[in-house]
């Protein structure tokens, strides 16, 4: 019986009886898989699914899978994908309006079911970017229906991380890389020598209740030992760092920095960050008819404050210079989502290194900021 | 996030390309009632929304007005909605001019062009409490005379005892008696006490942003000067993130802002 608090241990050969009993609670699993040369997350039915053996070497504008010497189900960082996009999808339908001859107008919300999904592995710097995403999305006045649909039914399985990714720097903000509170279930993978097991805690009670079904054994002194020991190897092997004290002040001072208008020489003003970025929230909406001009609906689609559009304002766009959406995007980030959110809006997964096509990284920037700051 | 659909019940022109409509509730929910300065968010079926300030009188629930210029798309569907037309209403979001911190102030009304509609309600409530106020002033400027919204109401309050009104456009022909220049020349004219006074500004940027320095450089505190921004918006609720201003959202924290609270970041560019 798993207790809160109190670790179990399931060996590698049971860990699929863990997936069956999430599945057999009502979940639909979403996992790490590997597709097109990268780690996403889909559907997964058994352990099978998972990247077994790879993990990732990420730097600055470069990521690459490469085998590992050990079967590990997670022995990789993160991916392009974040779980974002199942809890605040690419393009959500919001409404649909229909429209009589006498002009009438009927609108009805398009909120759709409850999805019951299964998170696992949930990096800790993920956990983190999902109780971000709560706030903006749940936290306020006016919560997203959407949202709160696919949020409330989640169940999050996190996996701490044991590998330090090339790009990641959740040491320095503070969100990782041992999973904190928010999770369901946590595992750490541990491979020692022949034998490959699970460290598992349940962080709520209906993660114990699936754990309870599971064949495990309450976790010896020495096998909690190991698993932070295998935590303390990710954090020690981080490819990034960010001295995140006073950031908010720093560029609240800064916003008229040289460096700006050095970066935005280089930035393609593509947006990859903002995509990739798991907090990274803003939208666009679009209508549109039917070739009668009774039904309409709105669309809602991930959008990104390095596009013209987002800014534009009758007579132009507020941000018309690459200089002042960069700005914008990391300022936001970094500073002014403290005063909006309460919180940082970064976790240091290291997604927007990884993957700017021109390595531009928000390390580097902040510390040359920081290295001469206006002040 | 749902509209919900109201009739056009009445629909005046202003201007070449404003127009002025008054809607009623299309399904059996109540009216709206609502706060001067804030907005709705208006949409013209399979067109689009776009967020629209409150024109009509706060003392009154209905007919909800909002007084719109027609620059593109939407404005242009929602300008050509007539009467027995339905459109979406959702709303009213943002924050409020300070109507009921007035009291004992000499409230000075500073407009630019449309930026008079989200300005109506405010001067609508002062009228309404006069008695109370040390003073009554509205400020208004406009390209020509004919780019004035709300004329007839105009020509009443020139000749109300209550209201120093002033109005001056960028170029007129010989018909006209008033001023001529921008709007911020009247402030250097103005009978002000600027420890009694608070401002309530709206129109485009530069025009408020040069307003509120006039103001400052007459003795106003910088927390007495309000202004009505404007920046992108799709959702009104502050999760489309794009009418960001430093840390405000204009959608919360505005559209009706403190000049103090967004000095610093008016003063930047493209921010
Ligand atoms: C809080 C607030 C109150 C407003 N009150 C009024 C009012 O009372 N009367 C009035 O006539 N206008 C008002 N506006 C401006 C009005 O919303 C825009 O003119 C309108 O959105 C333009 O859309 P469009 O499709 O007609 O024009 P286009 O120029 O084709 O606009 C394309 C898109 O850009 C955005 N956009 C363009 N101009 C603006 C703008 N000025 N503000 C915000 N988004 C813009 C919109 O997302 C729009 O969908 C207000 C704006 C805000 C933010
Ligand atoms: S800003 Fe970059 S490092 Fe920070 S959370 Fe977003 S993608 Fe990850
Ligand atoms: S920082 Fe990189 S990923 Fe982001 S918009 Fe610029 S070029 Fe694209």
């Amino acid at each position: 019986m798993a207790v809160e608090g109190v670790a179990t241990t399931i060996e590698r050969g049971a860990f699929d009886g863990l997936l069956t009993a999430i599945a057999r609670s009502g979940y639909e699993l979403i996992g790490p898989t590997i597709r097109d040369g990268a780690i996403v997350y889909d559907e997964i039915a058994t352990s099978a699914d998972l990247p077994i053996g790879w993990t990732d070497e990420q730097d600055g504008g470069s990521y690459r899978l490469r085998r590992r010497d050990d079967e590990a189900l997670f022995g990789y960082a993160v991916g392009p994908q974040s779980w974002k996009r199942f809890l605040h999808p690419p393009e959500v339908t919001l409404w649909r309006a229909s429209r009589d001859g006498d002009g009438a107008m009927a609108i009805e919300s398009c909120e759709d079911g409850k999805p019951s999904y299964a998170f696992v592995g949930v990096r800790s710097c993920e956990l983190h970017a999902i109780a971000i995403q709560d706030r903006v999305m749940v936290g306020g006045e006016h919560p997203d229906p959407f949202y709160a649909a696919r949020r409330d039914g989640a169940l999050l399985v996190a996996v701490n991380c044991t590998v330090g990714g090339g790009t990641c720097f959740c040491v320095s903000m503070g969100t990782g890389p041992r999973a904190g509170p928010g999770f369901d279930i946590a595992l750490t993978e541990v491979i020692d020598g022949g034998r490959h097991y699970f460290l598992c805690e349940a962080g709520s009670e209906p993660g114990a209740a699936i754990l309870a079904a599971v064949e495990q054994a309450p976790a010896r002194a020495a096998e909690a030992a190991a698993a932070t020991a295998a935590i303390a190897v990710a954090a020690r092997h981080q490819g990034r760092s960010m001295e995140a004290d006073g950031i908010r002040e720093l560029l609240y001072d800064n916003y008229e920095h040289p460096r700006w208008d050095e970066v935005s020489e280089r930035c393609l003003t593509c947006g990859n960050c903002t995509m990739v970025c798991p907090t990274c929230f803003c939208t666009t909406v679009e209508d549109s008819t039917d070739l009668a001009g009774a039904e309409a609906d709105r669309t809602r689609r991930w959008d990104s404050c390095f596009t013209m559009d987002f800014s534009y304002v009758h007579g132009g766009s507020v941000r018309a210079s690459a200089r002042s959406r960069y700005r914008q995007w990391m300022t936001h980030k970094l500073a002014t989502w403290i005063d909006q959110f309460g919180t940082s809006g970064c976790v240091g997964c290291g997604r927007c290194i990884t993957w700017c096509p021109v390595a531009i990284d928000i390390t580097e920037e902040v510390a040359a900021i920081r290295a001469d700051a206006i002040d | 996030m749902t509209p919900r659909p109201w009739r056009v019940t009445g629909r005046r022109r202003e201007t070449a390309d404003s127009w002025t409509l008054d809607l009623e509730p299309a399904d059996d929910g109540a009216p709206m009632s609502f706060l001067p300065g804030q907005f709705n968010m208006i949409y013209a079926f399979g067109i689009g929304e776009a967020p629209i300030s409150i024109s009509g009188d706060p003392g009154a629930d209905r007919p909800l007005v909002h007084t719109v210029r027609d620059v593109g798309a939407v404005s242009a569907a929602i300008c050509r909605a007539a009467p027995g037309e339905v459109l979406g209403v959702r709303g009213p979001y943002g924050s409020a001019w300070p109507v009921a911190a007035l009291g004992g102030r000499h409230v000075l009304i500073v407009a630019g062009g449309v930026g008079l509609a989200p300005l109506r309600p405010a001067l609508r409530a002062a009228l309404e409490r006069r008695r109370e106020l040390a003073g009554l002033t509205l400020l208004l400027g406009g390209r020509t005379p004919a780019d004035l919204l709300f004329r007839d109401e105009l020509e009443e309050l020139g000749a109300d005892p209550r209201l120093e009104l002033a109005i001056s456009v960028d170029s007129a022909g010989s018909g006209w008696r008033g001023h001529v220049g921008v709007v911020t020349t009247l402030i250097d004219d103005l009978d002000l006490d600027p420890a009694r006074a608070t401002a309530l500004l709206c129109g485009p940027e530069v025009m408020m942003r040069f307003a509120a320095q006039a103001l400052i450089g007459r003795g106003m505190d910088r927390g007495d000067i309000y202004l009505s921004m404007e920046r992108n918006m799709k959702c009104a609720v502050t999760q489309c993130g794009r009418c960001q201003l430093g840390p405000a959202f204009v959608c919360r924290e505005g559209a009706v802002m403190r000049y103090c609270d967004i000095e610093r970041v008016l003063g930047l560019r493209e921010v």
